[in-house]
């Protein structure tokens, strides 16, 4: 008998689907089963496993790392580890990128199971980002292999990283579950996300430094790139863990603490939104699927 | 037209069960309600939204569930009958908390497992072990307690061997066996059930009907929500019948089944039973025995006799009845003709009365048959009669096959000789 069972014999209102329903044990039992279930799925699914995930990021880096310090020279000249730098804001932006896109759809591809039983809705969305997690756990290797062969040195703060994905991992949770939930009334949220998503990639230095020269007198618009969440998350990423001394942290790069506001206030708007909007459809996902 | 009970139809295991109600509560419904917004326009992309901002409110109110209250007790076994479109499965989504109800308050005591279809929550992709324990999981056991049941539940679903095969692989037989095995092993305290009992086969219908006594026997509730008359009277203790949103009965499933039966034959267009300017009226229809008294039901492979009282309202120079068998699935099973005063047909005089006696052979499986039946004018043509459900039986019997009508067989073995 498990332990709900046996003692609940007593009348208990029973109140519909919610994001939450059945209590924290068993949804963090299920997120952690859905999660694991579909991780295993695409590794030993196919041929190659482990290797489809890392070509897509590899491949992009391939071609970036060309265009950028061969053709147009932005990289080379400007930072110390470009390649290291390039590499892993491919595959954090990857994670991102990956998990909401692929959330998007991700309670409606669960139609038949959403319309006929019941278990806590959140579950869905979070499960995708769970995964992707786990993507990016083994994509880490090799950014790790990289670190090393390009002669990084260790420090104290690549201790400091965890904090940062927790930051990108909520982002990214957040994100998913909006999607989610809005798919099922708007259906072109789809076609919208992967516009942004693109727009984002752009948005957030990835492939160009923060202090990135845009003009000829030198100003940059590393204020303006520090409104994104995810360029901060990077960007102090690559402070923490290539710890280079001529990039900015986030901090210096918005221009102080205040600077940051305007990040932190939407990367709290993105999950109070979240919170607000998954609650308020959660009960009705199954009616308007 | 009076319904009454085949007795012949009854599992010989009825009889002194303990009252339930005298158990304790076990699900608990007051004043149920539950409309439904159907758009008249849905607004599916944003882009619509934008351009009419407003259109969202072109929807129209459905009354699913209008005020539904009732209590089941604990160890029952409660049937919820309805035609389509009565309420009742909202009431079973409501009830799993699927859906969530407008007004009102559903109670329940104990775990709850949903089956509002064997199997839903399986994913092809992954193996049978995979999914018992993802499944598992969702009916709200813990993942240690799951893994120490998967050996049961593979064992009585006979899936040994086949437990690291993915379900895309496994035919359906094999799938609602995984399936119902999962439902006995979760081992809830209540039990919803959507029409499970009609799939598979018949040795599979016989585990579930043994499985579905001993959960009764283990103090279970069972709720089950089916359109299939036979299984309620043959497994409930109680039941209710929902039409357009209310309760319009809750008692004894005999009462219930003929209440229902009733409700099929008052579908718009059959009062009165006859079309308009029919020229032929129905007296009486039903059918007979070999010494011509009303039966209710016949045995499968023993002959059908329809018998049909027709009153001409005008002078006929020939006329055929024709009959369309439908069963309870709403599947035409065949249809039947004839000319009335055989070849060639009599001539029938305004006034006059006939009784027609048509004997079929009887080759239906075991099922609720209605029977639609029709007078037509030979030689002029056109209709003169046209009554929707004019009667209604029942085959019994124990004999399931699959398909709808067992057919006369005869099968002759030849050894090929080898050609070159």
């Amino acid at each position: 008998m498990s332990e709900a069972a046996a003692d609940n014999q007593e009348l208990q209102e029973v109140r519909g689907p919610s994001a939450l329903a059945g209590g924290w044990q068993r949804f963090f039992d299920l997120l952690w089963l859905m999660a694991t279930t579909e991780f295993k799925r695409v590794y030993f699914g196919t041929v190659f496993g482990y290797l489809w995930s890392l070509i897509r990021p590899l491949m992009l880096f391939g071609v970036l790392l060309f265009v950028f310090t061969q053709v147009f020279k932005i990289g080379s000249n400007e930072v110390e580890h470009y390649p290291v730098m390039l590499l892993m804001g491919i595959v954090l932006f990857g994670f991102f990128q990956e998990a909401t896109t692929s959330a998007v759809n991700s309670v409606v591809a669960q139609e038949g199971v959403v319309r006929k039983t019941q278990f806590p809705r959140l579950v869905i969305p979070l499960s995708t980002v769970l995964t992707g997690a786990f993507n990016l756990g083994l994509n880490l290797v090799i950014v790790v292999v990289f670190i090393f062969a390009f002669g990084v040195d260790p420090t104290w703060t690549w201790l400091l990283f965890p904090v940062a994905f927790v930051f990108l991992f909520t982002l990214t949770a957040a994100v998913s579950s909006a999607l989610s939930v809005l798919y099922v009334r708007f259906r072109d949220v789809a076609i919208i996300w992967v516009v942004v998503a693109q727009v984002l990639f752009y948005g957030t230095p990835i492939l160009y430094p923060v202090t990135f020269k845009t003009t000829e007198d030198g100003s940059t618009i590393e204020h303006l790139l520090m409104i994104n969440p995810l360029a901060v998350i990077l960007e102090q990423v690559r402070v923490w863990v290539l710890a280079e001394p001529q990039a900015p942290s986030a901090v210096e790069a918005a221009g102080g603490w205040l600077g940051l506001l305007p990040a932190a206030a939407i990367f709290v708007g993105l999950c109070a939104f979240a919170v607000w909007i998954f609650n308020r459809e959660a009960p009705r996902i199954a009616e308007d699927l | 037209m009076p319904v009454e009970e085949e007795t012949a139809h009854h599992s010989p295991s009825e009889g002194n069960r303990p009252s339930p109600s005298e158990a304790p509560l076990a699900i608990q419904v007051e004043d149920l309600h539950k409309s439904f917004r159907i758009p008249t326009h849905r607004v599916d992309s944003l882009k619509e939204r934008v351009v009419r901002p407003f259109s969202g409110r072109d929807y129209r109110e459905l009354h699913a569930l209008d005020g539904i209250s009732f209590e089941i007790h604990k160890g029952e076994f409660f049937g919820i009958v309805g035609r389509n479109g009565s309420g009742k499965s909202t009431l079973l989504k409501l009830l799993a908390s699927i859906y969530r109800a407008d007004s009102g308050t559903i109670r329940m005591a104990g775990r709850l497992a949903p089956f509002i279809e064997l199997g839903v929550g399986f994913n092809p992709e992954l193996s049978a072990r995979e999914n018992v324990v993802l499944n598992g999981v969702m009916m709200g056991l813990s993942p240690q307690e799951t893994r120490r049941r998967l050996d049961g539940v593979i064992e009585f679903a006979e899936l040994g061997e086949f437990i690291d095969l993915k379900l895309k692989n496994y035919s359906s037989g094999m799938l609602v066996r995984l399936a119902f095995s999962l439902m006995l092993e979760v081992d809830a305290d209540v039990l919803l059930i959507d029409e499970v009992l009609a799939v598979g086969d018949a040795a599979f219908q016989q585990k579930c009907a043994d499985s579905f006594r001993e959960m009764k026997a283990a103090g279970k509730t069972i709720v089950l929500v089916t359109h299939e008359m036979a299984s309620v009277e043959e497994y409930c203790d109680r039941a209710m019948l929902i039409n357009d949103g209310r309760i319009t009965h809750l008692g004894e499933p005999a009462e219930v089944g003929s209440r229902y039966l009733r409700l099929n034959f008052e579908r718009p267009g059959a009062a009165g039973g006859a079309v308009e300017g029919a020229t032929v009226r129905m007296l009486d229809a039903g059918l007979v025995d070999a010494a011509g008294a009303r039966i209710n039901s016949v045995e499968q492979g023993e002959p059908i006799r329809i018998q049909i009282e027709i009153e001409a309202k005008r002078d006929f120079a020939a006329l055929a009845v024709g009959y369309l068998l439908v069963n309870g699935d709403g599947v035409n099973v065949c249809q039947l003709r004839a000319p009335i005063g055989g070849d060639p047909p009599q001539a029938i005089k305004a006034g006059e009365r006939l009784r027609i006696v048509t004997k079929v052979e009887n080759v239906l499986g075991p099922g609720h048959y209605f029977v639609h039946a029709g007078i037509n004018q030979l030689l002029e043509g056109g209709v003169a009669l046209d009554v929707h459900n004019a009667l209604d039986f029942v085959v019994f019997g124990s004999q399931y096959e699959r398909g709808v009508v067992s057919l006369p067989q005869e099968t002759t073995t030849t050894s090929i000789e080898e050609s070159a």
